[in-house]
C-alpha cells in the first residue's frame, strides 16, 4: 500500500523526497512530540533543584548557569519521591506480582477448559467471562468493601500469619484482599486472550494425544502450556501494567492507610500548604510510571498486542 | 443399587445404551463427561468470577434497595425504589435530613465525556493508522510513541496534564503567552474543565484507536487500494469512499472499548479533583464514589452504580451479541 512513494511525485520534484512524503514525516513527527511532550516537561522538571525552580521554562532541561531561569540540575526531587513513595511501591510490588501470575494461570486454564475440551455450553460460560471485561468497578466496590469489611474474617484470619511469618504485618490482609479482587476482575480479560491463542492451536496433535490415552491433565500440561508461553508474556505485561496502574479497587478496598499503594500514594505527593512542588510532584509521577515505561519500551509489541486483543 | 445418583445416570444415558445394545461408550457417563472432565480447570476461575463479578452487581442491586448509610450494617428487611425516585427527581430522602440532588448533571457530563472523547480519539486514531500505512521508515519507533501514553496510570496522567494546565507554569499558558494570550485558568474553569479532561484522555488511549484502526486497514487486501487507483480515485477519495467503509469492525471495537475507558475515567478525575470535581466535570462514576465513601450514602451510591452499570450494559451487550453471530467469541 504504497501511495506517498508513487513514481511520478518523484520524478515531480527529481530529488527523491517529493513533497508528500516531507509533509508526511512532519506530520508523523509533530504528532509523536504531541505524545511526548508532556513527559519530557515532566523529567526535564524533576530534575530541577525545588529551590531554583522558576516555572518559566518547564519544557528545557535545567542548566541554570548556562541557561538562565531554567533553574539548577538536582537529583533531590528523584530521591524525595523514592523516599516518600517506599512503602506504596513495596505494596504496589506485593499486590501485583501475586495477582497478575494468578490471573494468568487461572486465565489459561479457564480458557483451555472451556476452548481446547470442547463441550456443550461452554460458550455460554464465556460469554459471562468476557461480559466481565466491560463492567464499570462501581458496580461492584459497596459489595465487595462490604464483602472484605464485614463478611469475610480475613483480618482476623490473618493476624496469627502476621505473627508467625517474618516480614509480613497485619495490614498485609488488605493487600490479599486485593490480591484476590484483581485477579477475579483480570480473569475474563486474560481467558479472552488465552483463548484467542487456543483456537488457533492444530486440534490434530491433541487428538493425537488423546488417541495415544494422554489425560486432559497432561495434555494441558505437556501441550498447552509449553505453546502458551508466549501469550503468558503478553498476559503477564498487560495485567502488571493494569493492576500496577489501578486506583479505584485500591481505594475503596485497601483505603489510605499502611497497605496503600503507590498510585494512591501518588495522589497527594507534593502538594502542601506552601504550594506544589512540582519538580517532587513529576518526580513522584515518574518513580510511580517507571515500572510499566520499561516494560513498554523493553516489551512494547507485545503490550500492543494485548491492547489490540 | 438404588442409590437414587445412580438411577439418575441411568436415566441418562438410557436411550443410548438400549439402542447400542452393548456397554455404553464412557464417554456417555456423567462422570466422564467433557464438560466434567475439564471442570479443574474452568470451574475454579468460574466460581471466582461468579462470585466476585455477578454475585457482587446482584448483591449491588440488593443494597441499592435498602436505606443503608453511615457505619451500621444494611437492613435488607425493608426494600424499596426510594433510592432510584431521588436519584431521578431529587429531594430528601428518608435516610437523610439534607435535600439530595439528582443525577441528571453526573448523567449528562458522563455522556458528553464519553461521546466527545470517544469521537476525538476514533478520528484521531484513523488519521493517524492512515499516516503509519503509507510504509513509512522507522514505522515501529512511530508506534511506539503514539501508544505509549496508555501504558501510563490515570494517575500519572492526571499529574502530567494538571502541569500542562497549570496557569502560571504550564507549557499551554506558556504557549498562549508567546501568542499574546493571558494566562488562562483550565482546571478549575467550568467552562473548560470537561475538554481539558478529555483532551488528556484523548492524549492518553488515541493511540490505541490508532492500533486498532492499523491492524483493520492491513487487513484490506491491497488489490482494493489499487482498484480504487486504477480508477482515478484521489486518495481521500479512495480513503473515503472504499477504504473507510471496510474499518466498520475496527471501528465498532475501538468505540465499545474507547467507552468502557472513559467510564473508568474516575482514577483520572479523582487525581485531579478528589471527590469534588464540581458540577461541571461531576461525572457519574465520581458522583457514585463521593456518595458512598465520602458522604456515607452507601446504598444511594450503590443506586448510582446501578445505572452507570445499565449504561454499559446498553452499549456492551449489542457488541457482545453480534460478536457471538459472528461467531468471533
Amino acid at each position: 500500500m504504497s501511495f506517498g512513494t508513487s513514481t511520478d511525485e518523484e520524478t515531480e520534484t527529481g530529488t527523491g523526497y517529493p513533497l508528500r512524503r516531507v509533509v508526511l514525516y512532519i506530520t508523523l513527527v509533530a504528532m509523536g512530540a504531541f505524545y511526548l511532550i508532556p513527559i519530557e516537561t515532566g523529567v526535564m522538571t524533576s530534575l530541577t533543584s525545588p529551590g531554583s525552580y522558576t516555572g518559566q521554562f518547564p519544557y528545557l532541561p535545567p542548566l541554570e548557569p548556562l541557561l538562565s531561569g531554567t533553574g539548577e540540575f538536582s537529583l533531590q526531587p528523584w530521591q524525595t519521591a523514592v523516599d516518600l513513595l517506599g512503602q506504596g511501591l513495596v505494596n504496589s510490588v506485593i499486590l501485583v506480582v501475586p495477582a497478575t501470575i494468578l490471573s494468568g494461570l487461572l486465565g489459561s486454564m479457564a480458557a483451555y477448559g472451556l476452548t481446547t475440551v470442547s463441550w456443550r455450553g461452554q460458550i455460554a460460560i464465556y460469554i459471562t467471562f468476557v461480559a466481565g471485561i466491560f463492567i464499570p468497578y462501581q458496580a461492584v466496590l459497596v459489595p465487595l468493601t462490604q464483602f472484605w469489611y464485614n463478611v469475610v474474617p480475613l483480618r482476623t484470619a490473618f493476624q496469627p500469619v502476621a505473627y508467625w511469618v517474618p516480614f509480613i504485618q497485619n495490614y498485609h490482609w488488605k493487600l490479599v484482599a486485593l490480591i484476590v479482587t484483581h485477579t477475579a476482575y483480570g480473569l475474563p480479560i486474560c481467558t479472552l486472550l488465552f483463548r484467542a491463542h487456543y483456537k488457533k492451536l492444530s486440534d490434530e496433535m491433541i487428538e493425537a494425544a488423546r488417541l495415544d490415552g494422554a489425560s486432559i491433565y497432561r495434555i494441558y500440561r505437556r501441550i498447552i502450556l509449553p505453546l502458551s508461553v508466549p501469550m503468558f508474556a503478553v498476559v503477564f505485561i498487560y495485567q502488571f501494567t493494569q493492576i500496577w496502574n489501578d486506583l479505584l479497587f485500591a481505594l475503596t478496598i485497601v483505603q489510605f492507610g499502611d497497605a496503600s499503594v503507590v498510585t494512591q500514594e501518588l495522589v497527594g505527593l507534593g502538594v502542601s500548604q506552601s504550594g506544589t512542588n512540582f519538580p517532587l510532584r513529576m518526580a513522584g509521577a515518574l518513580v510511580a510510571a517507571l515500572p510499566t515505561l520499561l516494560v513498554y519500551v523493553l516489551f512494547g509489541e507485545k503490550f500492543a498486542k494485548g491492547v489490540a486483543a | 443399587m438404588h442409590n437414587p445418583l445412580t438411577i439418575l445416570r441411568r436415566r441418562l444415558r438410557g436411550r443410548d445404551a438400549r439402542t447400542d445394545g452393548g456397554a455404553t461408550e464412557d464417554g456417555e457417563s456423567f462422570l466422564s463427561r467433557e464438560s466434567v472432565r475439564s471442570a479443574p480447570f474452568w470451574l475454579p476461575p468460574a466460581l471466582l468470577i461468579g462470585v466476585f463479578v455477578y454475585g457482587a452487581i446482584g448483591w449491588n442491586v440488593l443494597l441499592s434497595l435498602t436505606d443503608f448509610t453511615g457505619l451500621g450494617t444494611p437492613d435488607y428487611g425493608s426494600l424499596d425504589f426510594e433510592n432510584y425516585v431521588v436519584a431521578f427527581q431529587g429531594g430528601t430522602p428518608s435516610w437523610s435530613e439534607l435535600t439530595v440532588d439528582p443525577i441528571w448533571n453526573s448523567l449528562q457530563n458522563t455522556v458528553v465525556l464519553v461521546v466527545g472523547f470517544a469521537a476525538v480519539c476514533l478520528v484521531l486514531g484513523l488519521l493517524l493508522a492512515i499516516l503509519v500505512d503509507q510504509e513509512i521508515r522507522f514505522e515501529n519507533t512511530f508506534r511506539t510513541i503514539y501508544l505509549l501514553p496508555m501504558s501510563l496510570s490515570f494517575v500519572v496522567t492526571a499529574k502530567f496534564w494538571l502541569y500542562m494546565y497549570n496557569p502560571q507554569t504550564g507549557l499551554i499558558n506558556i504557549a498562549l503567552g508567546a501568542f499574546g494570550f493571558g494566562p488562562v485558568e483550565i482546571v478549575q474553569n467550568p467552562d473548560l474543565k470537561l475538554a481539558a479532561i478529555a483532551f488528556a484522555l484523548v492524549w492518553q488511549f488515541s493511540g490505541y484507536a490508532m492500533v486498532v484502526y492499523l491492524a483493520g486497514l492491513r487487513a484490506i487486501p491491497d488489490s482494493h487500494f489499487e482498484a480504487a487507483r486504477v480508477d482515478g480515485a484521489s486518495t481521500v477519495k479512495m480513503y473515503w469512499r472504499v477504504i473507510i467503509p471496510q474499518l466498520r469492525t475496527a471501528t465498532v471495537s475501538a468505540l465499545v472499548v474507547l467507552t468502557v475507558f472513559a467510564l473508568k475515567a474516575f482514577d483520572f478525575l479523582f487525581s485531579m479533583y478528589g471527590y469534588q470535581p464540581g458540577p461541571s466535570a461531576d461525572i457519574l462514576a465520581t458522583r457514585m464514589v463521593r456518595e458512598a465513601y465520602s458522604n456515607g450514602n452507601w446504598a444511594y451510591g450503590s443506586a448510582i452504580a446501578v445505572v452507570l452499570f445499565l449504561m454499559a450494559l446498553a452499549i456492551v451487550s449489542p457488541y457482545i451479541y453480534s460478536q457471538y453471530k459472528r461467531g468471533a467469541l
